[in-house]
């Protein structure tokens, strides 16, 4: 945390570079994360589906991340965000970090983070911040067929026999917990919707809750309940699966610094 | 196998800008949000005349740069040329710039893209010219060009069925053309195909498969 905590900008200016930057990590991470099934998915098609997935988290990361670098205005830019900070200065949703699992494990993590990141995006379409607006607008396009995949997955699976419908309900109930933190506001939050700048995660709660309970119908699964939030990614406290999938992520940029393609 | 085990940067646009500022002289246009329908026309030649004969030279070149994914498509069909502009440099002196935008957010061809321009407007006489990143607003599959719809259906991509305008189109799956048989009988594979933009169909008339250009 120590790069963050030690910048020296307005407050909402700090307020907004760990905002932009929480959204970044969390489209990075769980762009990585897909990648990590290229080779491996259970069919051709959805092998090219989750790494075109990951490609679009890919891009909308470098766009977010190139401007935190910009806000932050240290001169670090995506590069030096993605490939040089270490695990505790990752600001990204604990769920996007967990691994993948099976199939459907990936299905039920990537369902939730699309009907999330649809709501935030949306948002953010009408944001004070003009730069943001325009990433969101640009990202939300690509969003809409992220759910439509993950979602229509998350039926066929749910709804499908005994043994996939097991997997993915209990892939479900062990991911639910993480998800109290997608709608966890705390002073950076606080400080941007005072601004105009994001939109208020209360008010998006009941609206994602809802997109997702109708799935969730349509697939026969059982929302798990409510849990405390204690889970604290985005302020830098993760589980340990985070700095494993780093190791990967940055091993050839941390042994051969700046190495271009 | 992970792609982001390089360097983000590899695939940037250089000299990335993001500009929110209504189009002027030189643009196309072609509206904010793709509020015109499908069969609407780019402005292969319409728009053309509206901008200067300097302007229109570079707009010819840009006709010859192919999409290297799609090579049947040039940069000017696929919509993705958002402005022609001299601008004074710090000596005063015209410069070049040429705005693109990227169809979608992680799509590899971008920076091919870039270089593909960069080269072509050289060989032309237009060295040093700029070539900016537009980000908003954001590329749309109502923006490919009349032409470069008849081109892809020729060449055997099924060309977007249907206006995006409505965001709400993106959830019903529309009903797409076999571009070989035309027939109508089609039924959809995988939504995510070769490419970002297109999706794997099948034909179940003439059973042949294709790709699907993808509306966004």
């Amino acid at each position: 945390m120590s790069a963050v905590t030690e910048s020296t900008l307005d407050p909402v200016r700090e307020a907004l570079f760990r905002y932009v930057l929480r959204l970044g990590d969390t489209s990075l991470v769980l762009g990585q994360r897909l990648a990590e099934w290229v080779g491996h998915s259970p069919a051709l098609e959805e092998d090219l589906g989750l790494a075109n997935l990951s490609l679009d988290l890919v891009g909308q990361a470098r766009l977010l991340l190139t401007y935190a670098g910009e806000v932050e205005g240290k001169g670090r830019d995506e590069d030096a965000l993605a490939f040089f900070r270490d695990a505790p200065a990752f600001v990204n949703l604990t769920l996007a970090e967990q691994p993948n699992g099976d199939f459907g494990r990936t299905i039920v993590r990537q369902f939730l983070l699309d009907a999330w990141q649809l709501e935030v995006y949306e948002g953010l379409l009408g944001s004070s911040d003009t730069r943001l607006a325009s990433v969101a607008a640009k990202a939300i396009k690509e969003t809409r067929y992220h759910f439509r995949f993950s979602s229509g997955w998350l039926v066929r699976l749910g709804d499908g026999t005994e043994e996939s419908h097991r997997r993915v309900q209990e892939a479900l109930n062990e991911l639910w917990r993480f998800t109290t933190e997608l709608f966890a506001a705390d002073d950076v939050e606080g400080a941007l919707v005072a601004a105009g700048v994001a939109p208020d995660l209360a008010a998006l709660q009941p609206r994602w809750l809802a997109r997702v309970d109708e799935v969730l119908k349509e697939a026969t699964l059982v929302r798990p309940a409510a849990v405390a939030y204690q889970w604290h990614g985005k302020r830098g406290v993760h589980t340990e699966h985070l700095g494993h999938m780093l190791a990967e992520m940055q091993h050839l940029q941390r042994t051969y610094p700046g190495a271009q393609w | 196998m992970a792609p982001v085990s390089s360097t983000l940067s590899a695939a940037r646009i250089g000299g990335a800008t993001i500009e929110n500022a209504l189009p002027g002289a030189g643009d196309r246009d072609h509206g904010a949000t793709g509020g015109r329908g499908v069969t609407g026309d780019c402005g292969a030649t319409g728009d053309r005349g509206a901008t200067g004969s300097r302007e229109r030279r570079v707009w010819d070149v840009l006709e010859s740069v192919p999409d290297p994914e799609i090579p049947v498509l040039s940069v000017v069909d696929l919509g993705i040329v958002r402005h022609v502009r001299w601008l004074a440099d710090l000596e005063g002196q015209p410069k070049l710039h040429v705005g693109i935008t990227p169809t979608y957010s992680g799509c590899p061809a971008t920076e091919v893209i870039r270089h593909s321009i960069s080269t072509a407007l050289d060989q032309e006489g237009y060295v040093g010219a700029t070539v900016e990143e537009v980000l908003s607003p954001p590329w749309t599959s109502d923006w490919l060009t009349e032409a470069g719809r008849r081109k892809l259906e020729g060449f055997g991509i099924a060309p977007p069925a249907q206006s995006v305008a409505n965001p709400r189109h993106l959830f019903r799956s529309p009903v797409v053309a076999c571009p070989r048989c035309s027939s109508r009988a089609t039924e959809r594979v995988s939504e995510f195909g070769s490419t970002p933009c297109k999706a794997h169909y099948r034909c179940t008339s003439c059973l042949e498969p294709f790709d699907y250009f993808k509306c966004l």
